[in-house]
């Protein structure tokens, strides 16, 4: 489905601009995707995204909608043709949504407080992400993807992450895998599908722009 | 109308402002329900059983299923009982409802607790500073008497309750008129609409809920 009034403002190692990519890619929607540089925000951002000043921002026909998982469940609603990226089941559905915030709330941070994190505070750092991610792994438990037997909306929200799992596993010195082997397998199961393995950078690149990134802020 | 209204529990804190959204949410959509009051100093078997990720109130049970976070909730009521929408069918609109809920969650009621809780002046003023860049937005952004339009309210209007809690129960002044005209105005209209004000605390309960919840931080920083 070509789309000529689809535009994505992005920045290409940014989990949140990666979940809105598989999104449009689920949907089969093509659209421009123009790179953002954080040092000097372009006038369109700062116009389309005043708030908050942050990719990624979604414009559809010159509107725009701005926050990931927000972006992500627009997308699902203004194209509601299959697959659909959200469960039928009102129940299932308020699931999604609950466990998309606490994606949300935890990941990020956690991510973060590891591949920058040094000295003393690592341990404690390692130890909270460790939690977290098995905290998902627990509601993940024996099925092939979060939703079930589908792909869909919480893991479009976690999966992103995995691109960085190589650098935190670097700069923290821990095995995801050892520590949560199903997740790991969930991330494979995803990586075999199209919209996640074309919207995904190598995790190499990502840990390359992890170190130019910690040296730049003096933070190794 | 719930077909099985019996089967509606929400267990909640009195005072809570996230307990308070769900409770307009479902009183504009005329669900009864039992209500159960938990405490945030010693949290009962039941919340940590049907929210063991986070142990917070509110938390919906229908139909003996368990749904926690307060906008995740609306979201299921209206989902659920379709009359009196709380959010547009437009999905450009239900965008930009979910954006404003949320920037309520992630800038405004976060600096208005540290308004609120904070004893140190300096802390004060950053945290005043900090509220009212928030709310800026939030004035622009208001066109009609309600953010969901001139006669209805919406999601948005639900996640700001917490404004008319502190500025016309607690009467904690955030704002003056003069400051945000158009939010002062909303705050009081909001306050007074009918289902609202049904809901409402007193000023003494919501009392009893800072303290409560000052505690619980309290303790929660030395653990």
């Amino acid at each position: 489905m070509a789309e000529a009034n689809v535009v994505l403002l992005d920045f290409w190692p940014s989990s949140y601009g990666m979940r809105v990519k598989i999104a449009l890619a689920e949907k089969g929607i093509t659209y421009e995707c123009k790179q953002e540089d954080f040092q000097a925000k372009s006038s369109l951002l700062l116009e389309t995204n005043p708030v908050h000043k942050m990719i990624p921002v979604l414009i559809h026909n010159g509107k725009p909608i701005c926050e990931s998982l927000n972006i992500v469940q627009y997308i699902d609603e203004a194209w509601n043709h299959k697959p659909s990226l959200l469960p039928s089941d009102l129940y299932k559905r308020s699931q999604a949504r609950f466990w998309g915030d606490y994606i949300d709330k935890n990941v990020y941070n956690s991510v973060k407080r590891v591949w920058t994190g040094k000295g003393k505070e690592q341990e404690e750092h390692n130890k909270q992400f460790i939690e977290c991610l098995k905290t998902l792994e627990d509601e993940l438990a024996n099925k092939p993807y979060f939703g079930g037997e589908d792909f869909g909306y919480v893991d479009v929200a976690l999966v992103p992450f995995t691109s960085w799992f190589y650098t935190v596993e670097t700069f923290g010195k821990l095995s995801i895998e050892e520590e949560c082997p199903k997740l790991v397998a969930w991330a494979k199961r995803c990586m075999q599908k199209d919209s996640v393995a074309t919207s995904l950078p190598h995790p190499h690149k990502i840990y390359a722009f992890a170190l130019q990134y910690k040296q730049r802020h003096g933070l190794e | 109308m719930a077909s099985s209204q019996e089967e509606v529990t929400l267990l909640g804190v009195v005072g809570s402002p996230f307990l308070h959204r769900v409770q307009i949410a479902l009183k504009l959509k005329g669900i009864e329900y039992k209500y159960l009051e938990d405490d945030l100093n010693n949290k009962s078997d039941l919340l940590l059983k049907y929210n063991p990720v986070h142990k917070m109130i509110p938390v919906l049970v229908h139909n003996e299923k368990p749904i926690s976070e307060s906008l995740v909730i609306v979201e299921y009521i209206d989902d659920t009982w379709k009359q009196n929408p709380i959010l547009p069918s437009d999905p450009y609109q239900r965008a930009l409802a979910r954006f404003w809920a949320q920037f309520m969650d992630d800038k405004c009621v976060v600096a208005a607790a540290k308004f609120v809780l904070k004893v140190d002046e300096k802390e004060k003023e950053k945290a005043t500073e900090e509220l009212y860049e928030a709310l800026k937005f939030l004035e622009n952004e208001l066109k009609d008497k309600f953010f969901a339009g001139e006669e209805i309210i919406g999601f948005v209007d639900i996640a700001a309750v917490f404004i008319p809690l502190l500025q016309e129960v607690a009467q904690i002044q955030l704002f003056t008129s003069e400051k945000f005209p158009k939010l002062f105005k909303w705050s009081k209209d909001f306050y007074n609409h009918p289902v609202v004000k049904e809901i409402m605390p007193s000023k003494d309960q919501l009392f009893v809920y800072f303290k409560a919840r000052a505690q619980s931080l309290a303790a929660k920083k030395k653990n």
